[in-house]
């Protein structure tokens, strides 16, 4: 069997089918886990003995009725280290962590779950999410299946690097300043940073808390509005979920972009961007265009502040957060932490201090305010919004590696999606010459995912780029 | 024990826990002393890595509660911060508090001191989560700290007071009346022995005259009694005066009440220059609070002790001196109103009823209001329809006992209790001893 393509979709429809059973597919990925996985380094964990203890409850006499109630039933997915899996070591892709069994499973997790899917295991990232390239984790580089040499992009490898390789139809991940939007765009999957508020951040390890967003990775638009289904909602454990109506986020997928408003914020377009992104960007415009979307220029002016006040308010979250972790519990004391984490933990300690709170995380938190304030003006005149993921291709391992500071511009146009607290989904535009993906992204005002998915929709079902597989074998 | 070479200067800090079912940011219930350790936790109060504060709403308007009933303003602005700091006891790494924007601020509450009203500024009324609870003990020989989260996340509100308190003694009455209206509003048992309430005086001495604050101060922690809080100002004025009568100034620092040795022992000296790095509790978003809630809360809350004292005065014609005293507990109170209303029908008026419960003290625990009251009826009409048997009973013990009588009559006069004995044995209904008494008085003279 041939998984290679398969959609959540695929599979969902096989079942209904009879064309394979739930054991047929989970033995499948586990079996291009082990082949692949000792190269790409995408799973951390293989949680095989659960995996098939859980498709022994599947015969192949599935019924229809049985995926009403259970949407993802017997879709396998895999699970960024950051989620809490009771029973199940859960790292962070620290050595801090490194032995610690949770003995609770994060909402996001639980809620999958109950809605079929079965876990194959946890996903390699950046260690406690921090980074863009994947090269911070403790347990080795995760590696681009569309070229070996370069980075998947971070702080979510894994997570893309699973679903673009095949391992996994979907994973899950987190979004702090780019994590999956940037992986996503990395590797031609989908991403999605769903709006702040939207889903359960309950145990998921907490990297900067007001903008940590819990998202996921899929082939296609489609299947992202499926995993969101299940995963958005107040659970009564976060209190920053905001209690609304449930969506089915399906819904508008066929609906078309005739007469939409695209904006273009001019602050994204600038010289920082490399030619092959500026023109997959272009092209990209021009195939909106043919959908019957209209195209307006607008501007978001705090843009070039985003960098600047993200370093300020997510090391200072990142500071308080990473306390709880001082030696007594889990075993490992502080000095088990990696360098990034060490440079946030100084850097958020210090702009939080007395007498340098005023002028850094105070001033952050009010210019926070004025990037917000952009993109609610702009969301007067627009429906969404358009830009590059990156301002580059995928970079080779190494090469930033030791320059945090590029390493932090590689987020310019990530960042303030997430200081705004907005949605934003990452889908596939196309590959440099090299035969890398770029990625755009689709940028909404709060809680508008439908609307992101119908944009994502259309314009994925016009390009096909998903299509296009990684050569692995 | 007045100073008189200085004036003494405190202000208070006062923790106390609130007894909600819940704890403060998550479902665990509220623990009891005899919970084994660690039996009432969770992913949240344990801290552990991925969990979320998700506050008590219950709680937080019980510290509303405290706030208005302490006269506060309420910010209708507020939020939770967090207070960053290592202890073993804390699971964090930070405690969940509030610093710029305390729930109620700039309150006062009346004392009354001699009879005299003294006004106490209430500085802040704020919310927070408590710590876990460190022990150091020997087990298999080793010396070890153990920790118990069961009272992590536990609703804590600290109640700060202005440098308004002259002495152990108005520090002692500012804590009994502060205790009653807690239990009043039902938001707390506020036991000292559970560690309910915890208390903190700021002590420093000034000449007489001086108005601003002394440069120094010295903060005593670990005191779990009033008596306790008077006997340690007493101990630090005295302290205090000799270094200052030496031209000396007491060091800052903290230091603890040792109860066994009467005296406070130095904890921590000088002070090191805390940095709590507070910020915004990012997960837990801004708590806006409408005119209409604070209203609200605002009559939930009960009649409070200095309006109750006023009213029984005033309704029941009983001494201010008298309503105090059946005001001190809720429950005596509540006990005296409802023997009042059974009291109507058995033509008994509240001052009576009012000094049965003061000068015999029943046991309002095992007895009912109007059991009270029909003893308090049995009794009067013993002594009214028997007051011929009554004197009868007293010739017979007085004929029996002609020693004692002239005993008595020489000036040992003490030999009556004797005799009230002798005629209680005569009547065993009889039970004022008072009214036997003076009969008898009046038979022997």
């Amino acid at each position: 069997m041939n998984i290679q393509n398969f959609t959540i979709t695929d599979i969902i429809e096989g079942y209904k089918k009879k064309e394979f059973s739930v054991g047929e597919i989970v033995n499948s990925y586990l079996e291009r886990i082990e082949k692949l996985n000792p190269t790409l380094n995408a799973f951390l964990t293989v949680d095989k003995q659960n995996a098939l203890k859980k498709t022994e409850g599947f015969g192949s006499n599935l019924t229809i009725e049985q995926f009403k109630n259970f949407p993802l039933l017997g879709v396998p997915f895999g699970i960024k280290d950051m989620f809490l899996t009771r029973g199940v070591r859960t790292t962070a892709a620290s050595n801090v962590l490194k032995d610690y069994i949770p003995p609770y499973s994060a909402t996001a997790v639980d809620r999958l779950e109950s809605a079929g899917a079965i876990s194959l295991g946890k996903l390699n990232h950046d260690a406690w999410a921090h980074g863009s390239s994947g090269e911070n984790s403790d347990f080795g580089n995760t590696l681009n299946p569309w070229n070996k040499d370069y980075i998947p992009g971070g702080s979510s490898s894994g997570s893309a690097v699973a679903v673009a390789a095949s391992l996994s139809p979907f994973s899950t991940g987190t979004d702090t300043g780019g994590s999956i939007r940037l992986p996503a765009s990395f590797t031609n999957t989908v991403g999605l940073k769903p709006t702040y508020g939207l889903v359960s951040r309950y145990g998921v390890i907490s990297m900067a808390s007001s903008l940590d967003s819990i998202g996921h990775f899929s082939k296609t638009v489609r299947d992202s509005a499926i995993i969101l289904n299940a995963t958005a909602g107040v659970d009564g454990y976060d209190a920053t979920v905001t209690d609304r109506a449930k969506e089915d986020y399906t819904k508008d997928l066929e609906m078309g972009i005739k007469g939409l408003k695209v904006g273009v914020p001019k602050e994204y377009i600038n010289e920082g961007l490399s030619p092959e992104v500026k023109q997959t960007f272009e092209n990209s415009l021009k195939i909106l265009g043919k959908l019957g979307a209209e195209i307006i220029d607008i501007t978001l002016p705090h843009t070039d502040a985003g960098i600047a006040v993200y370093y300020i308010i997510q090391p200072s979250e990142v500071s308080s957060n990473l306390a709880r972790y001082d030696g007594i519990r889990y075993g490992n004391d502080r000095s088990f932490f990696g360098k990034e984490a060490k440079r946030r933990i100084m850097l958020g300690t210090f702009t939080l201090s007395s007498g340098y709170y005023d002028a850094y995380y105070k001033k952050a938190m009010q210019v926070r305010t004025l990037i917000g304030n952009d993109f609610d003006s702009a969301f007067k005149n627009v429906d969404v919004i358009v830009s590059p993921v990156s301002p580059t291709p995928p970079w080779k391992f190494g090469e930033k590696a030791n320059d945090p500071l590029a390493m932090y511009l590689s987020d310019a146009l990530t960042v303030t999606i997430n200081l705004a607290g907005v949605p934003g989904l990452a889908v596939p535009a196309g590959f440099s010459h090299d035969k890398l993906p770029i990625g755009i992204q689709f940028v909404g005002p709060h809680f508008s995912e439908s609307l992101l998915f119908k944009v994502g929709h259309s314009f994925e079902q016009e390009t096909k780029f998903y299509k296009e597989l990684a050569h692995l074998e | 024990m007045k100073n008189t070479n200085y004036e003494t200067v405190v202000g208070m800090e006062i923790h106390v826990e609130l007894s909600t079912a819940t704890k403060m940011f998550c479902r665990c219930p509220f623990p009891t002393l005899q919970d084994q350790p660690n039996t009432l936790t969770c992913p949240i109060c344990l801290g552990l890595p991925g969990a979320l504060p998700f506050p008590n709403k219950q709680a937080i308007e019980s510290c509303i509660q405290i706030g208005l009933a302490l006269n506060c303003k309420i910010n209708k602005d507020s939020f939770f911060e967090r207070k960053n700091y290592f202890y073993p006891d804390l699971s964090k790494g930070f405690q969940i508090s509030q610093y710029l924007h305390p729930f109620g601020e700039k309150g006062y509450l009346d004392i009354k001191i001699n009879g005299v009203e003294k006004r106490i500024g209430i500085t802040r009324v704020h919310m927070e989560e408590d710590t876990g609870k460190l022990t150091h003990a020997t087990v298999k020989g080793r010396e070890v700290s153990l920790i118990d989260f069961n009272r992590s996340s536990v609703p804590l509100v600290e109640i700060v007071t202005e440098p308004d308190i002259r002495s152990g003694e108005e520090a002692k009455l500012f804590l009994t009346e502060l205790q009653k209206i807690i239990r009043y509003l039902g938001v707390s048992d506020a036991d000292m022995e559970k560690g309910h309430m915890r208390l903190e005086p700021n002590i420093s001495l000034r000449p007489p005259g001086q108005t601003t604050l002394p440069k120094y101060k010295v903060e005593v922690k670990n005191i779990n009694s009033f008596k306790f809080v008077d006997k340690a100002i007493q101990y630090e004025e005295k302290r205090h005066e000799e270094l200052l009568d030496k031209g000396e100034t007491p060091i800052q620092e903290t230091r603890g009440w040792n109860e066994f040795k009467n005296k406070t022992v130095s904890q921590r000296s000088k002070e090191e220059a805390h940095d709590y790095r507070y910020f915004p509790e990012p997960d837990i978003p801004p708590i806006k609070i409408t005119q209409d809630q604070i209203s609200e809360i605002e009559n939930k809350i009960p009649e409070l002790p200095a309006e109750k004292i006023k009213r029984f005065a005033i309704d029941y014609g009983i001494t201010e001196y008298n309503a105090e005293i059946l005001t001190r507990d809720l429950k005596l109170a509540h006990f005296f109103e409802e023997a009042i209303s059974v009291g109507i029908a058995y033509n008994i008026v509240p001052l009576t009823i009012a000094n049965y419960i003061i000068n015999k003290k029943p046991n309002i625990e095992e007895l009912l209001p109007a059991t009270l009251v029909k003893k308090i009826k049995e009794e009067s009409t013993v002594l009214q329809i028997d007051n011929n048997v009554l004197e009868s009973a007293i010739r017979t013990v007085m004929e029996k006992n002609p020693q004692a009588v002239a005993d008595y009559k020489s000036g040992k006069v003490q030999i009556i209790g004797f005799l009230i004995g002798q005629t209680r044995q005569v009547l065993p209904n009889a039970k004022d001893t008072e009214q036997i008494r003076k009969k008898l008085t009046e038979m022997l003279e």
